[in-house]
């Protein structure tokens, strides 16, 4: 009977979070397109419902909300149809949209399906491929079975999440902080847009000077119609304007180029005032704070994940626990172990989850804005979506570390007897060279702007 | 190029739309292949036959200034829009928000005195009432749009009546849409004709349309 109930929530959890991923790809991912796929949007909503969902059941383990055989049943569950759809939906409705777009291809339906169901064996492959210089493979288990899926799925979504943490940490702080925003004075913008205006006027002038030479050309040439070979002597010496097009078209091309410059550097000009007016504000010098606090995070992380790595070492505990030993040990505070460390975890965890979630969709939506046009919407779509489930994945993965002993247990049970400790490892790996080459490349971008200004 | 003059007609519409092929058809009567994202403003020009056929026959420059739709670009457009003598909206037939956009773009441009951003909520079209611009409304991808929806249906004049603009629909990747003396063709230069005659021959007698209150103190050395 509980399991019914049991069920009843996680099908209306499911369905809550279907419709939040559908308001969400409507309302802002597709703001400025229009839907012509259904199927797009079913399968992006599905996978971030089911993600949330598995997200919803650790925090359902750490409150001991439900019967335990059923959050397990669910669990295995959801696994089943994420990998389904990560391995075998996604990938190939992305194949099937990249082949009709190519135009070699003719327009017969059953070709396509062909060609698509040819590129997924090949994606098949290689995903099979890439696990084999990673130690996922135990000797336990068989060739087809879910630890093999997630293993390798985990460690694309690892990499990503890595590479993702690390930008992030370096790029918050640089953004959200004073001391890196350019000064910009009014007379400098205004020094770029009459730059700009100017070369617009010399461009029109070229283009003006084209097109009335065209316009000659095409007058003499009809009137020399039936000359034969006197005609075309006279059109070359007396008819015909004095213009010399081609060289007309390449200035117009130089310039055409030095107006985009001006033009981006009036937009960055630009941007870089808006910032430093939204600095004055409230918000502004709140996330300013902010930025100090991270940026303090970002240090530490770094200087962790660097130590980790020279010494070989994981963290047996969470940091749950450790604070409540600290605290206990050399602070002397006396409290109810158990019941404060599942209230604790229950809020660390659900903090990490929002905000993972949260900065994910916020990326996504970024990424999309910048990148996609009115024919390859529907792709990158499908891939964001795919990355969306890899990362969400492979966060239940790592989050496993985060969690005291006992609610280790269910990840433990469910995901298999996977190599945590090498995931964790692998995440610093990428976590550092992430952040190091995103400090190297802002470093070099600052930089460049700063002399820039100056010529 | 002494005393032929000119007038000023921006091409705006979202990024991806077909700005840059119109203007290019239009322009040189030949499509363009693929070209990339237009960053900034592009130009380009056509002699056009103001009064065509008839005794008062004039040429003039018409300048199409053909400016990029990425949004990230926004706050440094206004440049482009002063002074202004006419306004083509361009729209895709295959997607719908790009038509409803429209009327974002044209609020960024008839409100370009004003430094406050608007995001299309503040549309309010009594505003834009007295607006004397000419207008006219494209649609492009004619051809991808056959076959993605009924062509009976098509919504296209609700956005051209709402301006008070003509409109007509193309595909820019084939000349036969401009071809002289199809409709098409006849649509533009009765538009390109108002453009020229509201700038030159209106009745106010001053012949030139600017904004009531330049605030800007960027004393523009382009001259008109």
């Amino acid at each position: 009977m509980s399991f019914i109930v049991d069920s009843c929530i996680m099908f209306f959890l499911q369905a809550f979070f279907f419709a939040g991923g559908w308001l969400f790809f409507l309302k802002i991912l597709y703001k400025n397109y229009e839907v012509h796929h259904t199927g797009v949007l079913l399968v992006f909503s599905t996978t971030f419902s089911l993600s949330c969902t598995m997200f919803v059941l650790i925090i359902f383990e750490i409150i001991g909300f439900m019967d335990p055989s059923s959050r397990y049943f669910h669990w295995k569950l959801q696994l089943f149809v994420i990998l389904f759809l990560l391995i075998v939906i996604l990938p190939a409705y992305i194949g099937f949209f990249v082949i009709s777009n190519i135009r070699l291809v003719p327009p017969k339906r059953h070709v396509q399906v062909l060609l698509t169901f040819v590129s997924w064996c090949i994606f098949l492959y290689f995903f099979w491929k890439m696990g084999d210089p990673f130690p996922i493979l135990s000797p336990k288990h068989g060739i087809f079975s879910i630890e093999q899926c997630i293993g390798r799925v985990g460690i694309i979504g690892v990499t990503l999440m890595a590479i993702l943490s690390g930008f992030g940490a370096v790029n918050y702080p640089y953004t959200s902080m004073f001391c890196f925003i350019r000064h910009v004075t009014d007379a400098e913008i205004l020094g770029i847009e009459k730059r700009l205006m100017q070369t617009m006027d010399m461009i029109m002038n070229k283009k003006r000077r084209i097109a009335l030479a065209n316009r000659e050309n095409q007058r003499s040439a009809s009137q020399n119609l039936g000359g034969g070979l006197w005609g075309m002597l006279k059109t070359v010496t007396s008819g015909g304007s004095s213009e010399n097009i081609s060289q007309l078209k390449q200035e117009t091309g130089a310039m055409e180029e030095l107006s985009r410059q001006l033009f981006l550097e009036a937009v960055d000009l630009h941007t870089t005032q808006e910032r430093m007016e939204f600095s004055k504000t409230f918000k502004g010098k709140y996330f300013n704070f902010l930025g100090y606090f991270f940026s303090g995070y970002c240090v530490w992380k770094i200087f962790i994940s660097t130590v980790n790595i020279i010494f070989d070492r994981v963290g047996k505990t969470d940091p749950v626990t450790r604070g409540i030993e600290i605290a206990v040990k050399y602070l002397g505070i006396q409290f109810d172990v158990k019941f404060w460390s599942q209230q604790i975890s229950f809020i660390l965890i659900g903090i990490i989850i929002v905000t993972s979630i949260r900065g994910l969709l916020i990326t996504l939506t970024r990424f999309f804005y910048a990148i996609a046009s009115s024919k390859s919407s529907n792709i990158i779509v499908l891939c964001l979506a795919q990355i969306m489930g890899m990362y969400f994945v492979s966060s239940v993965l790592l989050m496993r570390m985060n969690m005291p002993l006992e609610y280790r247990r269910i990840i433990t049970e469910v995901l298999g007897e996977l190599q945590f400790s090498f995931y964790h490892r692998w995440f610093d790996v990428i976590f550092l060279v992430s952040a190091l080459s995103s400090i190297g490349f802002l470093y070099i971008a600052h930089k460049q702007a700063d002399t820039e200004s100056i010529g | 190029m002494a005393g032929i003059d000119k007038v000023k007609i921006l091409v705006l519409g979202d990024s991806g739309v077909g700005k840059t092929s119109l203007v290019h058809l239009v322009c040189h009567n030949e499509p363009t292949t693929n070209p990339s994202w237009t960053i900034g403003c592009s130009v380009d020009v056509k002699l056009h036959e103001y009064k065509a056929g008839t005794a008062s026959e004039k040429t003039f420059f018409v300048e199409l200034w053909d400016i990029g739709g990425c949004t990230g670009h926004q706050n440094s457009r206004q440049i482009f829009y002063n002074p202004v003598n006419g306004i083509i909206l361009v729209h895709d037939l295959t997607n719908r928000k790009s038509q409803q956009n429209l009327r974002t773009w044209l609020a960024e441009v008839l409100r370009k005195d004003n430094k406050t951003a608007n995001n299309g909520y503040d549309y309010d079209p009594e505003e834009f009432a007295g607006n004397q611009i000419p207008l006219l409304v494209i649609g492009t991808k004619a051809d991808q749009a056959e076959t993605i929806r009924d062509k009976s249906k098509s919504r296209t004049s609700s956005m051209a009546e709402e301006f008070g603009a003509d409109q007509f629909d193309l595909d820019c990747q084939n000349v036969k849409y401009l071809s002289p003396g199809s409709t098409n063709a006849v649509k533009l230069a009765r538009f390109f004709d108002k453009v020229i005659e509201r700038r030159y021959y209106s009745r106010e007698g001053q012949g030139h349309y600017s904004p009531p209150l330049d605030r800007r103190r960027f004393k523009n050395s382009h001259v008109d």
